[in-house]
């Protein structure tokens, strides 16, 4: 049992997909601009992680190993469809915010990174808390990394002005901001880890 | 510190000079065109730089203390990113810009890279562009020279830009700064004396300067009129912030090439992409711009101007 828990857990922080993996950085930096975009893009993402990693570890004993890799892709790319389509049925402005990156899921490298280290070894329990672990820990990295960007590019978090008279910083809403916030954050996990070590 | 080697072309002669006092004397360089920005500007001029200078040290004191560094502050580097950083300023910035642009060129152009001797790009010039990109609107509202009102006036170059006419200012004029402008770039004929000094003393090589003011000047020549070979080439160099940019911020010893011909197709480079911003770019001005992009090709440039070693090859 604790070492199911463990499963979960490790995503969260200790092998968190953006900070240690450092997997999935395109989504990271694309979406990042607004807290609102980065919970769409996480819940969305965390979706696919998840119905993924159960399908895979069901079929992994049925799949030839030279074309593992497609396999996944095709289960993966279902899932982001179901996504896609639940996403522009439900909340049309979301989808219209994220644009091209939810179909491009299906090339983040965190969910066929999950598929291929993973998912592919483990049973079914264990892959899906592995798969939901991650997706959590890539959703509240999106949302730390959104929130400073949101807060220092715009002066506001989910449309709320937090102290009035801040000037914004208009780099942060930009691409070059979304990379300072991401070093900035990955040196801050490698001190940390550093630290415990 | 793991790295202790240092890393130059040979030659290896030692000399007594120290990081310190080649930094001090850069200060002492700059001082003239400060003068000359006070006078043109008036006393607002003063407080950005001190502001600046004063943000800039605090920030690289309380860095050090908190990383548990040797404290660099005598050394005069962040005084010179302080003092870069405030001459790239318009002077009607209220003070705070140069505060957060001083603390933002220390920690994320100096600091996280680990500090003087391993920054990749010019600290100062770090600071100006994020303060470009963050508040445009304070950092292109230039005032009149000689009105200390905060009347605003354009720089020479966004009228040309705009495509506005320019005939009431002389080439004279451009020469000793009565226009528009950040404060340390306008009076060319202080910039030359600091620059002078450094040249006399030895400090910087006249291979990046020189290399970068004929190109921007030659391509502006060719390229910079409707018709080719008619551009203004005098006005290219008189305007701007090219002989500041040229001399004391492309001749950072960090951040360019360390061999005479790396040094070359640096200065080169610089004066390409300067001529291309201002002639084809959304930005009236590229100097700042043509230093970063060519500091991030300096690793490339080292690598293939690499001296041969005697008798192989």
């Amino acid at each position: 049992m604790k070492n199911l828990i463990k499963e979960f857990t490790k995503g969260l922080i200790k092998e968190n997909p953006t900070f240690v993996l450092a997997l999935g950085l395109c989504p990271t930096l694309a979406v990042s601009v607004s807290v609102t975009n980065a919970i769409g893009m996480g819940i969305a993402a965390t979706f696919v992680l998840l119905g993924s990693s159960l399908i895979i570890s069901l079929i992994r004993d049925f799949i030839p190993g030279k074309i593992r890799i497609p396999c996944y892709i095709v289960v993966i790319a279902t899932f982001v469809t179901i996504a896609e389509l639940c996403m522009k049925a439900y909340s049309p402005a979301l989808d219209r915010s994220l644009g091209i990156y939810v179909p491009l899921i299906v090339v983040n490298c965190i969910v066929l990174g999950r598929a291929e280290a993973f998912a592919c070894k483990n049973n079914l329990a264990r892959s899906f808390l592995d798969g939901l672990g991650m997706g959590v820990g890539f959703t509240l990295a999106l949302i730390l990394i959104s929130a400073i960007r949101e807060f220092l590019g715009s002066g506001q978090i989910l449309g709320y002005v937090l102290i009035k008279g801040f000037q914004p910083v208009f780099v942060f809403g930009m691409p070059s901001g979304a990379l300072l916030v991401i070093g900035l954050l990955l040196g801050l996990f490698n001190l940390i880890k550093d630290k415990r070590a | 510190m793991i790295n202790n080697l240092m890393v130059s072309g040979s030659p290896h002669i030692h000399k007594k000079e120290s990081i310190s006092g080649i930094m001090w004397t850069v200060v002492i360089s700059l001082i003239p065109a400060g003068i000359a920005g006070v006078i043109i500007f008036g006393l607002d001029a003063l407080w950005v730089t001190l502001v600046a200078v004063v943000a800039a040290v605090l920030t690289e004191l309380i860095f050090g203390i908190c990383m548990k560094k040797k404290i660099t502050i005598l050394d005069g580097s962040a005084v010179i990113t302080g003092i870069l950083l405030a001459f790239n300023l318009p002077s009607g910035v209220p003070l705070w810009l140069p505060i957060v642009g001083a603390v933002f060129s220390i920690v994320i152009g100096k600091q996280v890279f680990g500090g003087l001797g391993q920054n990749i790009f010019n600290p100062a010039l770090v600071g100006r562009v994020f303060l470009m990109a963050s508040w445009p609107k304070y950092m292109t509202t230039f005032v009149k020279p000689f009105h200390y009102d905060a009347v605003t006036s354009a720089t020479p170059l966004a009228m040309l830009k705009e495509g506005k006419i320019l005939e009431h200012i002389s080439y004279w004029d451009l020469f000793l700064g009565k226009h528009g402008g950040c404060i340390g770039e306008v009076c060319i004929l202080a910039l030359l004396i600091g620059a002078a000094i450094l040249l006399i003393k030895g400090y910087i090589s006249w291979h990046i300067p020189i290399t970068y003011i004929f190109t921007t000047a030659i391509f502006t020549y060719i390229f910079g009129a409707a018709q080719l070979f008619s551009g203004n080439w005098l006005f290219s160099i008189l305007s701007g912030g090219l002989i500041l940019g040229a001399f004391f911020m492309a001749t950072d010893y960090v951040a360019t090439p360390l061999t005479a011909k790396g040094q070359l197709i640096f200065g080169i480079g610089c004066g390409l992409l300067t001529a291309v911003i201002r002639i084809w770019g959304g930005y009236p001005e590229g100097v700042s711009y043509a230093i970063l992009m060519m500091n991030a090709a300096t690793p490339f440039i080292d690598r293939y101007t690499k001296c041969r070693i005697y008798g192989t090859g």
